[in-house]
Protein backbone atom coordinates (compact mmCIF):
# COMPACT_ATOMS: atom_id res chain seq x y z
CA UNK A 1 0.00 0.00 0.00
CA UNK A 2 1.21 3.56 -1.18
CA UNK A 3 0.57 6.58 1.03
CA UNK A 4 0.18 9.68 -1.57
CA UNK A 5 2.29 12.23 -0.71
CA UNK A 6 0.60 16.36 0.38
CA UNK A 7 2.14 18.94 -0.54
CA UNK A 8 1.50 22.48 1.09
CA UNK A 9 1.17 25.64 -1.21
CA UNK A 10 0.81 28.60 1.48
CA UNK A 11 -3.25 28.44 2.82
CA UNK A 12 -3.39 25.30 0.25
CA UNK A 13 -2.82 21.44 0.75
CA UNK A 14 -2.38 19.79 -2.82
CA UNK A 15 -2.79 16.31 -3.73
CA UNK A 16 -1.58 14.55 -6.90
CA UNK A 17 -3.49 10.77 -7.43
CA UNK A 18 -1.19 9.54 -9.55
CA UNK A 19 -1.38 5.89 -8.87
CA UNK A 20 -4.67 3.35 -9.22
CA UNK A 21 -5.59 3.42 -5.65
CA UNK A 22 -7.08 0.19 -3.47
CA UNK A 23 -9.49 0.93 -1.29
CA UNK A 24 -7.41 1.13 1.90
CA UNK A 25 -4.80 3.65 0.23
CA UNK A 26 -7.83 6.16 -0.70
CA UNK A 27 -9.27 5.86 2.80
CA UNK A 28 -5.72 6.40 4.14
CA UNK A 29 -5.34 9.47 2.08
CA UNK A 30 -8.98 11.03 3.57
CA UNK A 31 -7.14 11.01 6.50
CA UNK A 32 -4.25 12.09 5.75
CA UNK A 33 -5.86 15.20 4.06
CA UNK A 34 -8.24 15.73 7.07
CA UNK A 35 -5.44 15.72 9.61
CA UNK A 36 -3.22 17.82 7.27
CA UNK A 37 -5.60 20.21 7.14
CA UNK A 38 -5.88 21.14 10.80
CA UNK A 39 -2.63 20.72 11.34
CA UNK A 40 -1.28 23.39 8.69
CA UNK A 41 -4.36 25.74 9.60
CA UNK A 42 -5.04 25.10 5.58
CA UNK A 43 -7.71 27.24 3.99
CA UNK A 44 -8.20 24.83 0.75
CA UNK A 45 -7.40 21.52 -0.57
CA UNK A 46 -6.73 20.89 -4.48
CA UNK A 47 -6.96 17.32 -5.38
CA UNK A 48 -5.42 16.66 -8.97
CA UNK A 49 -6.77 13.01 -10.48
CA UNK A 50 -5.54 13.76 -13.85
CA UNK A 51 -3.68 10.32 -13.83
CA UNK A 52 -6.88 8.34 -13.22
CA UNK A 53 -8.57 7.05 -16.05
CA UNK A 54 -11.09 5.01 -14.05
CA UNK A 55 -13.16 6.87 -10.68
CA UNK A 56 -15.77 4.43 -9.78
CA UNK A 57 -18.45 4.89 -6.87
CA UNK A 58 -16.05 4.38 -4.07
CA UNK A 59 -13.34 6.80 -5.05
CA UNK A 60 -16.24 9.39 -6.07
CA UNK A 61 -17.51 9.04 -2.49
CA UNK A 62 -14.04 9.67 -1.31
CA UNK A 63 -13.80 12.62 -3.02
CA UNK A 64 -17.38 14.35 -1.71
CA UNK A 65 -16.92 12.48 1.73
CA UNK A 66 -13.20 14.51 1.75
CA UNK A 67 -15.18 17.74 0.69
CA UNK A 68 -17.78 17.56 3.49
CA UNK A 69 -14.97 17.09 5.96
CA UNK A 70 -12.98 19.80 4.99
CA UNK A 71 -15.65 22.23 4.98
CA UNK A 72 -16.54 21.07 8.61
CA UNK A 73 -12.84 22.22 8.89
CA UNK A 74 -13.44 25.40 7.30
CA UNK A 75 -11.21 24.39 4.29
CA UNK A 76 -12.52 24.60 0.33
CA UNK A 77 -12.00 21.56 -1.39
CA UNK A 78 -11.31 21.80 -5.81
CA UNK A 79 -11.35 18.74 -7.66
CA UNK A 80 -8.75 19.43 -11.34
CA UNK A 81 -8.14 17.76 -14.08
CA UNK A 82 -10.79 15.36 -14.56
CA UNK A 83 -10.92 13.48 -18.08
CA UNK A 84 -13.58 13.05 -20.43
CA UNK A 85 -14.30 9.43 -20.58
CA UNK A 86 -14.25 9.65 -16.44
CA UNK A 87 -16.40 12.41 -16.78
CA UNK A 88 -18.69 10.72 -19.06
CA UNK A 89 -18.56 7.36 -17.42
CA UNK A 90 -19.58 9.27 -13.44
CA UNK A 91 -22.35 10.66 -15.18
CA UNK A 92 -23.74 7.30 -16.36
CA UNK A 93 -23.12 5.90 -13.49
CA UNK A 94 -25.34 8.49 -11.60
CA UNK A 95 -22.49 9.70 -9.16
CA UNK A 96 -23.14 13.76 -8.84
CA UNK A 97 -20.44 14.58 -6.51
CA UNK A 98 -22.37 17.30 -5.19
CA UNK A 99 -20.47 19.67 -2.77
CA UNK A 100 -17.28 19.75 -4.76
CA UNK A 101 -16.02 22.11 -6.91
CA UNK A 102 -13.98 21.42 -10.08
CA UNK A 103 -11.76 22.88 -12.63
CA UNK A 104 -9.87 22.13 -15.19
CA UNK A 105 -6.38 21.59 -14.05
CA UNK A 106 -4.32 22.42 -11.05
CA UNK A 107 -3.65 26.30 -12.12
CA UNK A 108 -7.61 27.33 -13.00
CA UNK A 109 -8.29 25.55 -9.69
CA UNK A 110 -5.55 27.31 -7.61
CA UNK A 111 -7.09 30.45 -9.17
CA UNK A 112 -10.48 29.24 -8.11
CA UNK A 113 -9.48 28.44 -4.37
CA UNK A 114 -8.30 31.75 -4.09
CA UNK A 115 -11.32 33.69 -5.12
CA UNK A 116 -13.57 31.13 -2.98
CA UNK A 117 -10.84 31.91 0.44
CA UNK A 118 -10.97 35.52 -0.86
CA UNK A 119 -14.82 35.67 -0.82
CA UNK A 120 -15.55 34.16 2.42
CA UNK A 121 -13.11 36.72 4.20
CA UNK A 122 -14.99 39.64 2.33
CA UNK A 123 -18.37 38.12 3.64
CA UNK A 124 -16.71 37.82 7.42
CA UNK A 125 -15.49 41.57 6.94
CA UNK A 126 -19.30 42.28 6.11
CA UNK A 127 -20.58 40.76 9.09
CA UNK A 128 -18.27 42.72 11.58
CA UNK A 129 -19.64 46.15 10.16
CA UNK B 1 -30.10 -40.35 -51.00
CA UNK B 2 -29.61 -42.09 -54.23
CA UNK B 3 -31.38 -38.99 -55.95
CA UNK B 4 -28.65 -37.15 -54.96
CA UNK B 5 -25.56 -39.59 -55.28
CA UNK B 6 -26.81 -40.22 -58.69
CA UNK B 7 -27.61 -36.61 -59.57
CA UNK B 8 -23.80 -35.53 -58.16
CA UNK B 9 -22.19 -38.23 -59.80
CA UNK B 10 -23.46 -37.42 -63.45
CA UNK B 11 -22.31 -33.76 -62.30
CA UNK B 12 -18.91 -35.00 -61.74
CA UNK B 13 -18.52 -37.26 -64.96
CA UNK B 14 -19.17 -34.04 -67.31
CA UNK B 15 -17.73 -31.53 -64.12
CA UNK B 16 -15.44 -30.04 -66.88
CA UNK B 17 -18.08 -29.07 -69.02
CA UNK B 18 -21.09 -27.83 -66.48
CA UNK B 19 -17.92 -25.72 -64.93
CA UNK B 20 -17.23 -24.04 -68.93
CA UNK B 21 -20.81 -23.72 -69.48
CA UNK B 22 -21.57 -21.93 -66.26
CA UNK B 23 -18.12 -19.58 -66.34
CA UNK B 24 -19.09 -18.52 -69.84
CA UNK B 25 -23.02 -17.75 -68.59
CA UNK B 26 -21.87 -15.47 -66.00
CA UNK B 27 -19.44 -13.76 -67.97
CA UNK B 28 -22.50 -12.66 -70.16
CA UNK B 29 -24.57 -11.99 -67.53
CA UNK B 30 -21.42 -9.80 -66.21
CA UNK B 31 -20.65 -8.26 -69.38
CA UNK B 32 -21.07 -4.69 -67.81
CA UNK B 33 -18.86 -5.38 -64.68
CA UNK B 34 -15.93 -8.04 -66.03
CA UNK B 35 -13.62 -5.34 -65.43
CA UNK B 36 -14.37 -5.86 -61.64
CA UNK B 37 -13.91 -9.85 -61.52
CA UNK B 38 -11.05 -11.56 -63.42
CA UNK B 39 -11.65 -14.15 -65.58
CA UNK B 40 -8.97 -15.91 -63.69
CA UNK B 41 -10.85 -15.29 -59.92
CA UNK B 42 -14.44 -16.39 -61.69
CA UNK B 43 -12.69 -19.11 -62.76
CA UNK B 44 -11.37 -20.51 -59.51
CA UNK B 45 -14.48 -19.15 -57.36
CA UNK B 46 -16.82 -21.35 -59.72
CA UNK B 47 -14.20 -24.44 -59.73
CA UNK B 48 -13.98 -24.21 -55.89
CA UNK B 49 -17.50 -23.73 -55.66
CA UNK B 50 -18.45 -26.59 -57.52
CA UNK B 51 -16.11 -29.02 -56.20
CA UNK B 52 -17.44 -28.52 -52.70
CA UNK B 53 -21.38 -28.59 -53.72
CA UNK B 54 -20.39 -32.06 -55.60
CA UNK B 55 -18.49 -33.41 -52.57
CA UNK B 56 -21.28 -32.00 -50.35
CA UNK B 57 -24.02 -33.67 -52.47
CA UNK B 58 -21.92 -37.06 -52.31
CA UNK B 59 -21.41 -37.23 -48.67
CA UNK B 60 -24.90 -37.24 -48.43
CA UNK B 61 -25.79 -33.51 -48.17
CA UNK B 62 -28.65 -32.84 -46.26
CA UNK B 63 -29.46 -29.06 -44.48
CA UNK B 64 -27.84 -26.44 -46.17
CA UNK B 65 -27.32 -24.82 -42.73
CA UNK B 66 -25.52 -27.99 -41.42
CA UNK B 67 -22.09 -28.88 -40.84
CA UNK B 68 -21.68 -30.79 -43.98
CA UNK B 69 -22.20 -27.32 -46.06
CA UNK B 70 -19.70 -25.25 -44.26
CA UNK B 71 -17.17 -25.19 -46.61
CA UNK B 72 -19.82 -24.46 -49.44
CA UNK B 73 -21.10 -21.52 -47.40
CA UNK B 74 -17.86 -20.15 -46.53
CA UNK B 75 -16.37 -20.02 -50.53
CA UNK B 76 -20.07 -18.45 -51.00
CA UNK B 77 -19.85 -15.70 -48.30
CA UNK B 78 -16.54 -14.39 -49.37
CA UNK B 79 -17.42 -14.12 -52.56
CA UNK B 80 -20.69 -11.86 -51.59
CA UNK B 81 -18.42 -9.73 -49.23
CA UNK B 82 -16.37 -9.21 -52.10
CA UNK B 83 -19.11 -8.75 -54.28
CA UNK B 84 -20.96 -6.57 -52.06
CA UNK B 85 -17.75 -3.91 -51.52
CA UNK B 86 -17.61 -3.69 -54.79
CA UNK B 87 -21.04 -2.70 -55.97
CA UNK B 88 -22.74 -5.81 -57.47
CA UNK B 89 -26.22 -5.44 -56.38
CA UNK B 90 -27.84 -8.82 -54.73
CA UNK B 91 -29.01 -10.22 -57.76
CA UNK B 92 -25.93 -10.27 -59.26
CA UNK B 93 -24.52 -11.80 -56.69
CA UNK B 94 -26.85 -14.45 -55.79
CA UNK B 95 -27.03 -15.24 -59.78
CA UNK B 96 -23.55 -16.63 -58.92
CA UNK B 97 -25.30 -19.51 -58.01
CA UNK B 98 -28.54 -20.00 -59.68
CA UNK B 99 -26.83 -19.35 -63.02
CA UNK B 100 -25.04 -22.77 -62.42
CA UNK B 101 -28.90 -24.54 -62.57
CA UNK B 102 -28.84 -23.96 -66.74
CA UNK B 103 -25.45 -25.83 -67.74
CA UNK B 104 -25.94 -28.33 -64.49
CA UNK B 105 -29.75 -29.59 -65.63
CA UNK B 106 -28.87 -29.57 -69.37
CA UNK B 107 -26.67 -32.24 -68.17
CA UNK B 108 -28.68 -34.11 -66.51
CA UNK B 109 -31.39 -33.81 -69.23
CA UNK B 110 -29.10 -35.74 -71.87
CA UNK B 111 -29.04 -38.48 -69.27
CA UNK B 112 -31.72 -39.34 -67.50
CA UNK B 113 -35.84 -39.47 -68.42
CA UNK B 114 -39.15 -38.64 -67.11
CA UNK B 115 -39.94 -39.07 -63.17
CA UNK B 116 -35.94 -39.85 -62.42
CA UNK B 117 -34.96 -36.64 -64.52
CA UNK B 118 -38.10 -34.58 -62.42
CA UNK B 119 -36.59 -35.79 -58.72
CA UNK B 120 -32.79 -35.23 -59.95
CA UNK B 121 -33.90 -31.56 -61.25
CA UNK B 122 -35.88 -31.23 -57.84
CA UNK B 123 -33.18 -32.13 -55.64
CA UNK B 124 -30.71 -29.61 -57.54
CA UNK B 125 -33.26 -26.91 -57.53
CA UNK B 126 -33.64 -27.46 -53.47
CA UNK B 127 -29.93 -26.90 -52.91
CA UNK B 128 -29.18 -24.47 -54.84
CA UNK B 129 -31.97 -22.34 -53.95
CA UNK B 130 -31.32 -22.58 -50.36
CA UNK B 131 -27.81 -21.73 -51.56
CA UNK B 132 -28.40 -18.56 -53.44
CA UNK B 133 -30.45 -17.17 -50.47
CA UNK B 134 -27.64 -18.07 -47.90
CA UNK B 135 -25.72 -15.64 -50.80
CA UNK B 136 -28.02 -12.79 -50.93
CA UNK B 137 -28.15 -12.88 -47.11
CA UNK B 138 -24.25 -12.70 -46.48
CA UNK B 139 -24.35 -9.85 -49.07
CA UNK B 140 -26.56 -8.26 -47.01
CA UNK B 141 -24.43 -8.25 -44.01
CA UNK B 142 -21.50 -7.39 -46.27
CA UNK B 143 -23.64 -4.37 -47.20
CA UNK B 144 -24.94 -3.36 -43.49
CA UNK B 145 -21.06 -3.81 -42.22
CA UNK B 146 -20.18 -1.16 -44.80
CA UNK B 147 -22.59 1.10 -44.38
CA UNK B 148 -21.83 1.23 -40.39
CA UNK B 149 -18.57 1.89 -40.78
CA UNK B 150 -18.89 4.97 -43.61
CA UNK B 151 -21.25 5.87 -40.86
CA UNK B 152 -19.01 6.32 -38.42
CA UNK B 153 -16.27 8.18 -40.32
CA UNK B 154 -18.93 10.66 -41.42
CA UNK B 155 -20.23 11.54 -37.80
CA UNK B 156 -16.37 12.07 -36.80
CA UNK B 157 -16.29 14.32 -39.75
CA UNK B 158 -18.84 16.03 -38.82
CA UNK B 159 -18.46 17.49 -35.62
CA UNK B 160 -17.55 20.94 -35.92
CA UNK B 161 -16.45 22.64 -32.67
CA UNK B 162 -14.87 26.22 -33.19
CA UNK B 163 -13.16 28.53 -30.80
CA UNK B 164 -14.90 31.68 -30.30
CA UNK B 165 -12.17 33.16 -27.92
CA UNK B 166 -9.79 31.94 -26.00
CA UNK B 167 -11.67 30.10 -23.12
CA UNK B 168 -14.93 29.80 -25.07
CA UNK B 169 -15.92 27.05 -27.05
CA UNK B 170 -18.97 26.68 -29.33
CA UNK B 171 -20.59 23.83 -30.75
CA UNK B 172 -23.26 24.70 -33.67
CA UNK B 173 -25.10 21.39 -34.78
CA UNK B 174 -26.63 20.98 -37.52
CA UNK B 175 -29.15 18.13 -39.37
CA UNK B 176 -30.94 15.11 -37.35
CA UNK B 177 -29.23 14.12 -34.49
CA UNK B 178 -29.13 10.23 -33.55
CA UNK B 179 -28.35 8.61 -30.63
CA UNK B 180 -25.14 7.48 -32.06
CA UNK B 181 -24.20 10.45 -33.37
CA UNK B 182 -24.93 13.04 -30.20
CA UNK B 183 -22.70 10.74 -28.57
CA UNK B 184 -19.95 10.99 -30.71
CA UNK B 185 -20.10 14.70 -31.11
CA UNK B 186 -20.25 15.00 -27.18
CA UNK B 187 -17.12 12.74 -26.88
CA UNK B 188 -15.61 15.66 -28.87
CA UNK B 189 -16.30 18.35 -27.02
CA UNK B 190 -15.12 17.50 -24.12
CA UNK B 191 -11.88 16.66 -25.54
CA UNK B 192 -11.93 19.99 -27.20
CA UNK B 193 -12.41 21.50 -23.72
CA UNK B 194 -9.07 19.55 -22.67
CA UNK B 195 -7.59 20.19 -25.21
CA UNK B 196 -8.45 24.24 -25.54
CA UNK B 197 -8.30 24.48 -21.62
CA UNK B 198 -11.67 26.14 -22.17
CA UNK B 199 -14.39 26.94 -19.31
CA UNK B 200 -17.03 27.48 -21.35
CA UNK B 201 -18.76 25.77 -24.13
CA UNK B 202 -21.97 26.98 -26.10
CA UNK B 203 -23.86 24.22 -27.50
CA UNK B 204 -26.18 25.66 -30.26
CA UNK B 205 -29.01 23.63 -31.75
CA UNK B 206 -30.70 26.13 -34.10
CA UNK B 207 -30.07 23.43 -36.81
CA UNK B 208 -31.52 20.93 -35.18
CA UNK B 209 -34.81 20.28 -36.31
CA UNK B 210 -36.11 17.72 -33.75
CA UNK B 211 -35.06 17.15 -30.47
CA UNK B 212 -36.45 13.83 -28.99
CA UNK B 213 -35.72 12.37 -24.83
CA UNK B 214 -32.91 10.41 -26.03
CA UNK B 215 -30.45 13.46 -27.27
CA UNK B 216 -32.17 15.98 -25.08
CA UNK B 217 -31.00 13.39 -22.55
CA UNK B 218 -27.68 12.94 -24.27
CA UNK B 219 -27.23 16.95 -23.96
CA UNK B 220 -27.72 17.06 -20.37
CA UNK B 221 -25.51 14.17 -19.86
CA UNK B 222 -22.78 16.13 -22.06
CA UNK B 223 -23.30 19.39 -19.68
CA UNK B 224 -23.30 17.11 -16.44
CA UNK B 225 -19.77 15.53 -17.68
CA UNK B 226 -18.46 19.19 -18.46
CA UNK B 227 -19.49 20.46 -14.74
CA UNK B 228 -17.08 17.76 -13.60
CA UNK B 229 -14.57 18.48 -15.80
CA UNK B 230 -14.36 21.85 -14.60
CA UNK B 231 -16.07 23.69 -17.87
CA UNK B 232 -19.92 25.46 -18.09
CA UNK B 233 -22.09 24.58 -20.99
CA UNK B 234 -24.75 27.25 -22.21
CA UNK B 235 -27.39 25.70 -24.68
CA UNK B 236 -28.53 28.49 -27.07
CA UNK B 237 -31.02 28.32 -30.57
CA UNK B 238 -34.08 26.45 -28.43
CA UNK B 239 -36.71 27.17 -30.76
CA UNK B 240 -40.20 27.57 -29.57
CA UNK B 241 -41.17 23.88 -30.94
CA UNK B 242 -37.90 22.36 -29.12
CA UNK B 243 -38.53 24.66 -25.99
CA UNK B 244 -42.59 23.17 -25.50
CA UNK B 245 -40.98 19.18 -26.27
CA UNK B 246 -38.74 19.86 -23.92
CA UNK B 247 -41.60 20.93 -21.13
CA UNK B 248 -44.15 17.67 -22.75
CA UNK B 249 -41.20 15.40 -21.95
CA UNK B 250 -40.55 16.54 -18.09
CA UNK B 251 -36.51 17.09 -19.28
CA UNK B 252 -35.12 18.86 -16.44
CA UNK B 253 -33.40 21.69 -18.07
CA UNK B 254 -33.85 24.09 -15.09
CA UNK B 255 -30.15 24.61 -14.01
CA UNK B 256 -28.75 24.70 -17.37
CA UNK B 257 -28.47 28.15 -18.86
CA UNK B 258 -29.90 28.62 -22.31
CA UNK B 259 -29.98 31.95 -24.39
CA UNK B 260 -31.47 32.21 -27.65
CA UNK B 261 -28.84 32.93 -30.04
CA UNK B 262 -25.05 31.54 -29.81
CA UNK B 263 -24.67 36.17 -29.56
CA UNK B 264 -26.45 36.00 -26.90
CA UNK B 265 -24.69 32.56 -25.29
CA UNK B 266 -20.93 34.95 -26.18
CA UNK B 267 -21.97 37.98 -24.47
CA UNK B 268 -22.81 35.92 -21.27
CA UNK B 269 -19.40 33.58 -21.76
CA UNK B 270 -17.46 36.62 -22.09
CA UNK B 271 -18.99 38.41 -19.12
CA UNK B 272 -18.41 35.16 -17.48
CA UNK B 273 -14.39 34.74 -17.85
CA UNK B 274 -14.15 38.96 -17.12
CA UNK B 275 -14.22 40.56 -20.70
CA UNK B 276 -16.34 43.48 -21.76
CA UNK B 277 -17.00 44.53 -25.47
CA UNK B 278 -16.55 48.26 -25.17
CA UNK B 279 -16.53 51.07 -28.43
CA UNK B 280 -12.86 52.16 -29.60
CA UNK B 281 -12.20 56.13 -28.88
CA UNK B 282 -11.43 56.23 -32.04
CA UNK B 283 -14.80 54.80 -34.17
CA UNK B 284 -15.24 52.08 -36.38
CA UNK B 285 -11.67 51.05 -38.40
CA UNK B 286 -12.21 52.21 -42.10
CA UNK B 287 -11.67 49.05 -44.24
CA UNK B 288 -8.65 49.27 -46.45
CA UNK B 289 -8.87 48.86 -50.16
CA UNK B 290 -6.59 46.53 -52.07
CA UNK B 291 -3.50 47.27 -53.09
CA UNK B 292 -3.29 46.87 -56.77
CA UNK B 293 -1.46 44.03 -58.17
CA UNK B 294 2.24 45.09 -59.24
CA UNK B 295 2.30 44.98 -63.25
CA UNK B 296 4.21 42.85 -64.92
CA UNK C 1 -25.58 -17.39 -32.84
CA UNK C 2 -23.25 -15.97 -29.88
CA UNK C 3 -19.92 -17.95 -29.39
CA UNK C 4 -17.13 -17.35 -26.63
CA UNK C 5 -13.63 -17.58 -28.10
CA UNK C 6 -11.80 -17.03 -25.16
CA UNK C 7 -12.21 -16.60 -21.54
CA UNK C 8 -9.49 -15.91 -18.52
CA UNK C 9 -10.66 -16.76 -14.89
CA UNK C 10 -9.88 -14.32 -11.76
CA UNK C 11 -9.84 -15.20 -7.86
CA UNK C 12 -11.20 -11.43 -6.43
CA UNK C 13 -10.97 -11.44 -2.37
CA UNK C 14 -9.46 -8.88 -1.25
CA UNK C 15 -9.22 -4.95 -2.33
CA UNK C 16 -6.14 -5.22 -4.18
CA UNK C 17 -7.26 -7.56 -6.15
CA UNK C 18 -10.11 -5.34 -7.13
CA UNK C 19 -6.94 -3.18 -8.78
CA UNK C 20 -6.09 -6.23 -10.32
CA UNK C 21 -9.52 -6.70 -11.95
CA UNK C 22 -9.74 -3.09 -13.12
CA UNK C 23 -6.32 -3.51 -15.09
CA UNK C 24 -6.78 -7.33 -16.49
CA UNK C 25 -10.50 -5.81 -17.74
CA UNK C 26 -8.43 -2.91 -18.89
CA UNK C 27 -6.08 -5.46 -21.40
CA UNK C 28 -8.79 -7.17 -22.43
CA UNK C 29 -10.88 -4.26 -23.07
CA UNK C 30 -7.88 -2.60 -25.30
CA UNK C 31 -8.05 -5.65 -27.21
CA UNK C 32 -11.23 -5.91 -28.36
CA UNK C 33 -11.11 -2.51 -29.79
CA UNK C 34 -13.02 -0.43 -27.73
CA UNK C 35 -12.94 3.00 -27.50
CA UNK C 36 -11.81 5.09 -24.56
CA UNK C 37 -15.22 5.57 -23.21
CA UNK C 38 -15.94 1.70 -23.95
CA UNK C 39 -13.01 1.00 -21.98
CA UNK C 40 -13.85 3.57 -19.25
CA UNK C 41 -17.67 2.13 -18.49
CA UNK C 42 -16.60 -1.70 -18.54
CA UNK C 43 -13.45 -1.35 -15.98
CA UNK C 44 -15.81 1.18 -14.11
CA UNK C 45 -18.33 -1.34 -14.18
CA UNK C 46 -16.19 -3.90 -13.21
CA UNK C 47 -14.58 -2.47 -10.41
CA UNK C 48 -18.00 -2.06 -8.66
CA UNK C 49 -18.90 -5.38 -8.88
CA UNK C 50 -15.65 -6.82 -7.67
CA UNK C 51 -15.81 -4.67 -5.10
CA UNK C 52 -19.55 -5.85 -4.24
CA UNK C 53 -18.39 -9.61 -4.76
CA UNK C 54 -15.28 -8.39 -1.66
CA UNK C 55 -17.24 -6.38 0.11
CA UNK C 56 -20.81 -8.42 1.05
CA UNK C 57 -20.14 -11.89 -1.21
CA UNK C 58 -17.12 -12.56 1.10
CA UNK C 59 -15.18 -12.75 -1.91
CA UNK C 60 -15.51 -14.67 -5.52
CA UNK C 61 -14.83 -15.64 -8.55
CA UNK C 62 -14.27 -13.29 -11.74
CA UNK C 63 -14.12 -15.17 -15.82
CA UNK C 64 -13.90 -12.94 -18.94
CA UNK C 65 -15.30 -13.82 -21.93
CA UNK C 66 -14.89 -12.62 -25.48
CA UNK C 67 -18.06 -13.09 -27.35
CA UNK C 68 -18.58 -13.38 -31.12
CA UNK C 69 -21.98 -12.78 -32.83
CA UNK C 70 -22.27 -12.45 -36.28
CA UNK C 71 -20.39 -9.65 -37.38
CA UNK C 72 -20.10 -8.14 -33.60
CA UNK C 73 -17.81 -8.69 -30.33
CA UNK C 74 -17.79 -8.39 -26.83
CA UNK C 75 -16.76 -8.63 -23.59
CA UNK C 76 -18.84 -10.44 -21.06
CA UNK C 77 -17.84 -10.29 -17.53
CA UNK C 78 -19.43 -12.79 -14.89
CA UNK C 79 -18.71 -12.07 -11.12
CA UNK C 80 -19.74 -15.42 -9.02
CA UNK C 81 -19.63 -15.89 -4.66
CA UNK C 82 -20.87 -17.90 -2.65
CA UNK C 83 -21.40 -15.27 0.07
CA UNK C 84 -25.26 -14.85 1.53
CA UNK C 85 -26.96 -13.73 -1.81
CA UNK C 86 -29.33 -11.14 -1.92
CA UNK C 87 -32.17 -10.96 -0.24
CA UNK C 88 -34.27 -8.26 -1.36
CA UNK C 89 -32.83 -7.58 -5.21
CA UNK C 90 -35.35 -4.95 -6.20
CA UNK C 91 -33.94 -2.92 -3.36
CA UNK C 92 -30.42 -3.76 -4.05
CA UNK C 93 -30.71 -2.70 -7.56
CA UNK C 94 -32.31 0.91 -6.55
CA UNK C 95 -29.50 3.46 -6.55
CA UNK C 96 -28.44 4.71 -2.24
CA UNK C 97 -29.15 0.86 -1.48
CA UNK C 98 -26.79 -0.17 0.99
CA UNK C 99 -26.37 -2.53 3.97
CA UNK C 100 -23.02 -1.26 4.68
CA UNK C 101 -20.83 2.02 4.38
CA UNK C 102 -21.70 4.40 1.68
CA UNK C 103 -23.73 5.44 -1.46
CA UNK C 104 -24.52 2.32 -2.71
CA UNK C 105 -24.49 2.87 -6.96
CA UNK C 106 -22.91 -1.27 -7.24
CA UNK C 107 -25.42 -2.96 -9.16
CA UNK C 108 -27.58 -0.58 -10.67
CA UNK C 109 -24.67 1.56 -11.44
CA UNK C 110 -22.74 -1.39 -13.26
CA UNK C 111 -26.17 -2.09 -15.19
CA UNK C 112 -26.60 1.88 -16.29
CA UNK C 113 -22.51 1.31 -17.53
CA UNK C 114 -23.48 -2.38 -19.52
CA UNK C 115 -24.96 -3.07 -22.74
CA UNK C 116 -26.60 -6.54 -21.22
CA UNK C 117 -27.15 -7.50 -17.36
CA UNK C 118 -28.10 -10.74 -15.48
CA UNK C 119 -28.22 -11.62 -11.75
CA UNK C 120 -29.00 -14.62 -10.51
CA UNK C 121 -29.15 -14.39 -6.61
CA UNK C 122 -31.02 -16.23 -3.71
CA UNK C 123 -30.14 -15.84 0.18
CA UNK C 124 -27.39 -18.28 1.26
CA UNK C 125 -26.92 -19.22 -2.11
CA UNK C 126 -24.54 -16.56 -3.14
CA UNK C 127 -24.86 -14.32 -6.48
CA UNK C 128 -23.71 -14.38 -9.64
CA UNK C 129 -23.79 -10.98 -12.04
CA UNK C 130 -22.97 -10.94 -15.78
CA UNK C 131 -22.56 -8.04 -17.58
CA UNK C 132 -21.68 -7.29 -21.21
CA UNK C 133 -20.59 -4.62 -23.81
CA UNK C 134 -20.88 -5.06 -27.00
CA UNK C 135 -18.29 -3.39 -29.47
CA UNK C 136 -19.86 -0.26 -30.91
CA UNK C 137 -22.68 -0.04 -29.15
CA UNK C 138 -23.77 2.83 -27.06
Amino acid sequence: MERIPILKMGRFLLVSIQVDMDDRTAMTLQDDLTERIVKDHAKGVLIDISSLDVVDSFIGRMLANTAAMARILDAETVVVGMQPSVAITLVELGLSLKGVRSALNIERGMELLQTMVHDESEHAHDDEE
Amino acid sequence: MPEETRTSELLRRHEQEVLSNWIRLQQQNLSLRNNLVKASDLEEQCRAFLRALLTTMEAGGGDVAGAAWSQAREILSDISRNRARQGFTPTETAMFVFSLKEPAFDVLRAEIRGDELAAAVWELTQVLDQLGLYTAETYQKGREEIINRQQQELMELSTPVVQLWRGVLALPLIGTLDSARTQVVMESLLQAIVDTGSSIAIIDITGVPVVDTLVAQHLLKTVAAARLMGADCIISGIRPQIAQTIVHLGVEINDVPTKATIADAFAVALSRIGLTVTRRAGGAEKATPPKPAATE
Amino acid sequence: MRTTTRSESLPVRSSAEVVSVRHLVRKWAVEIGFTLVEQTKIVTAASELARNMVDYGRGGTMTIELLEEDVRRGLRLIFEDHGPGIADVAAAMRDGFTTGFGMGLGLGGARRLSNEFELQTAPGQGTRVAITRWRGAA
